[in-house]
């Protein structure tokens, strides 16, 4: 069903990596966590794999907010994954 | 009720003497002014460019957060940040940060706070333009620049 995708972005390195500016996702069962987003995005293939290596150093935005790797999803309607920030 | 700052995100240059004008031009209690602007570095002339991506939305709504902050924690009656981002040469500037207050304390601590929260917490990344052509690097981020913060706790 359309109106339970998630739009996930990427930045920087990780856009590369994964080779994609953003998607619409369906979340699968089971991924309830941010921590656990990053473990399914990781097993997702090889560009994936390489993109979410070191998942520890991902940082997260739900509909624009940090988050914690142990917060919960919830029901965002936008999920951001970006290396650490080098702005400034 | 605490100062409202002005945040812009943009491609363009700024130019800092116009800017300071208009932000103080309305209020003439205002007796100091801090600026900071930060300015693209070409590392030893290694670099011809940083890239500089953003993260459209989050970039104004932190940079909004940072100031924000430093206006409810020191009397700061104007206050201006700027950041751009596209393509930036060597001695180009990238970020602008006006903090105006009736006496120097305020604007000194809250200019740099501003910054030291805009660091790590704002949407942005720069990617390196190297001179020789080869590939550039995306710029790691500075454990110095997480320890800034803890100045301000």
């Amino acid at each position: 069903m359309a109106e339970d995708k998630v739009k996930i972005l990427y930045f920087s390195w990780i856009r590369e990596r994964v080779g994609l500016n953003d998607e619409l996702v369906s979340m699968p069962d089971g991924v309830k966590t941010v921590a656990q987003l990053l473990v399914w995005l990781q097993g997702r293939n090889e560009q994936f794999a390489a993109a979410f290596e070191f998942p520890e150093i991902i940082r997260v935005a739900l509909d624009q907010e940090h988050a914690d790797h142990a917060q919960d999803l919830g029901k965002p309607s936008e999920i951001a994954l970006f290396p650490p920030m080098t702005g400034g | 009720m605490a100062t409202k700052p002005i945040v812009r995100v943009q491609c363009d240059d700024f130019d800092q003497a116009a800017e300071i004008r208009d932000l103080v031009a309305s209020n003439h209690d205002i007796g100091a002014i801090a600026t900071f602007i930060g300015l693209c570095r070409s590392e030893g002339e290694s670099l011809s460019a940083l890239e500089l991506e953003h993260y459209p939305g989050m970039a104004e709504s932190q940079m909004e957060n940072c100031a924000s902050a430093a206006c409810e924690r020191w009397p700061i009656d104007k206050m201006l940040v700027i950041h751009r981002y596209g393509v930036i040469q060597p001695g180009e500037q990238i970020v602008l940060v006006v903090a105006a207050s009736r006496h120097r304390d305020a604007a000194f601590d809250g200019a740099r706070y501003v910054m030291d929260f805009l660091k790590t917490d704002a949407p942005f990344w720069k990617k390196e333009h190297r001179s020789d052509g080869a590939a550039g690097q995306w710029v790691d981020a500075r454990d110095s620049d997480e320890t800034a913060k803890e100045r301000w706790k």
